[in-house]
């Protein structure tokens, strides 16, 4: 696999190489938008947009939005997380069920669960509710099978511990087995928010309710295309961001138990 | 291994099989009480025996074949799109070093992105019609696809690539001998998330702006209020997607989830 040819060239840092190719496409963009290439009303210019991006932080209401969005992602989560490590808890201790409904839970998981939002909206009305249910419906079924996965992998001598200190179940679970699943837990959550944004933002742009995906609705019904191109870039650069940081959360979290 | 401690308690009432039996008529006993419990608005979950006349009666109508015809039709071309982008991406990736460390990143995080927003730019580009729906199905497809073939070349053995460089293998022979079989898990793994959110990727943009297929009719039933039909349409649309799951796993040989002892999740490395 050693590659020594490409060391002895001179090389360019991946992240220089990386901020070229991102600053060489948006300077082309803006030659090609301003020179008429491509159309400019519905591809503005990357200047354009962002003087959109200015327009939507001051008055566009770009930051509650954003903290709508969170908030709701986060509450999904968090009902995701309780009925998750609920039901992985379980099908963690009767052993039956565990068989009988984790190859379910996994099909659950990778099922398009998003496509059952006309159920909702019917259910819940054209209102929050609805997102919070669909961020949480997506949500539960990753959280629940790394909680089951992590508490079938506490190692027995643990336990044996546990039971040699004569602890109570309850404190079976609490002292023993809850932290030695967490970090599995902790990918399950991590996995569960990044399907909660998905859908929050989904169905908020779906129905036009709520944060960020509501906003860039909006600005598509208003043709206000620099303002929604912005919107737009602000959503991807915020999901990234969040990504990375989790991602950088959970190593440290693993390399620390 | 949990089934063989469970073997030999044979005087549990609770069998796999009972228990999964159970579980479905359990689900379908509590749709039927919150339906019938006044707590929903009147009609919101309708009975199971009225949602599959339902499912009946779409099926002997033509409208419903046009629908299915569109969305099948979006579904297929997003997906082999975004799994031959993907694929290339993927292998260009895997393959040479350092494309994969300059390029991979920007796929790595990008794919966990909704990418339903890109939807008013695409219908910008692409219209009303199925142009934009295909386009956020490939969009959507390409990533997992692209992730999960460079992440399955270069877990291909160094031996077996020593052993191509021995037989003086081109570069064309070498991904076609030794990368691609050493590849199918990871093929099917990406084909198998690709396939799902191509599906999301095309009904979404249905549900939102469109003139036919799937997530248009179910959306119109619900404007209607007809929430058997939608619903209708709703299992029509799973029942599509688990054939495709299906069709995938016939195809290409799947690292099933007991082979692995763990569930591989989109996000989860």
């Amino acid at each position: 696999m050693a590659r020594t040819m490409a060391s002895t060239r001179l090389t360019l840092p991946p992240l220089l190489i990386r901020f070229l190719v991102i600053a060489g496409l948006v300077g082309l963009w803006e030659i090609a938008s301003g020179s008429g290439w491509i159309n400019a009303f519905t591809a503005p210019a990357p200047s354009s947009v962002w003087k959109g991006f200015e327009k939507i932080v001051a008055e566009g209401g770009l930051g509650e939005a954003m903290a709508i969005t969170f908030a709701t992602a986060l509450m999904s989560a968090a009902i995701g997380a309780v009925f998750g490590i609920a039901s992985g808890y379980i099908l963690h201790i009767w052993k039956a069920a565990g068989e009988a409904y984790t190859s379910w839970l996994a099909a659950l998981a990778s099922a398009p669960l998003v496509l059952l939002y006309p159920l909702f909206l019917v259910i819940f009305g054209r209102n929050m509710w609805t997102i919070v249910a669909m961020g949480a419906l997506g949500c539960t079924p990753p959280i629940a099978l790394k909680a089951k996965e992590g508490l079938d992998g506490v190692k027995p001598v643990l336990l044996n511990v546990g039971r040699t200190f004569n602890l109570t179940p309850k404190q079976q679970f609490w002292m023993i087995m809850f932290p030695a699943s967490l970090p599995s837990i902790f990918t399950g959550i991590r996995i569960g928010l990044l399907f909660a944004i998905i859908n929050v933002v989904g169905v908020e742009f779906l129905v036009n309710v709520g944060g960020l995906g509501q906003l860039i609705a909006n600005l598509g019904d208003r043709f206000d295309y620099p303002q929604m191109y912005a919107g737009i870039f602000f959503v991807i650069l915020v999901s990234v961001a969040f990504f990375w940081i989790t991602e950088k959360l959970e190593k440290w979290l693993l390399s620390n138990t | 291994m949990a089934a063989v401690e469970y073997i030999g308690r044979k005087t549990a009432f609770w069998t796999v099989g009972r228990l999964r039996i159970a579980g479905v008529i359990a689900a379908l006993a509590v749709w039927e009480l919150a339906g019938l419990s006044g707590l929903f608005f009147n009609d919101v979950l309708p009975s199971a025996f009225r949602i599959l006349r339902a499912m009946g009666q779409l099926l002997v109508s033509r409208e419903f074949y046009e629908h299915l015809g569109v969305t099948v039709f979006e579904v297929l071309t997003s997906f082999v799109l975004g799994a031959v982008t993907g694929t290339a991406a993927g292998l260009a990736l895997g393959i040479s070093r350092r494309a994969g460390d300059i390029f991979e990143p920007f796929i790595h995080y990008l794919a966990p992105t909704p990418k339903i927003v890109f939807l008013p730019i695409l219908l910008v580009l692409f219209g009303v019609g199925m142009g934009s729906k295909i386009a956020l199905g490939s969009i959507s497809c390409f990533f997992p696809m692209a992730l999960n073939i460079a992440a399955g070349v270069r877990e291909v053995s160094p031996t077996l690539l020593r052993v191509g460089r021995t037989f003086s293998l081109t570069r064309s022979q070498t991904i076609r001998m030794i990368y691609l079989p050493a590849l199918i898990p990871a093929v099917a793994t990406g084909l198998r998330i690709g396939l799902a959110v191509s599906i999301v990727g095309c009904l979404l943009s249905e549900y939102k702006l469109a003139r036919a297929g799937m997530g248009f009719l179910a959306g119109q039933y619900g404007d209607k209020f007809a929430i058997a039909h939608m619903l209708a349409v709703l299992i029509f649309i799973f029942i599509l997607a688990s054939l495709g799951n299906a069709v995938i796993a016939r195809f290409v040989r799947l690292p099933g989830p007991g082979d692995r002892g763990s569930v591989r999740l989109a996000f989860d490395k």
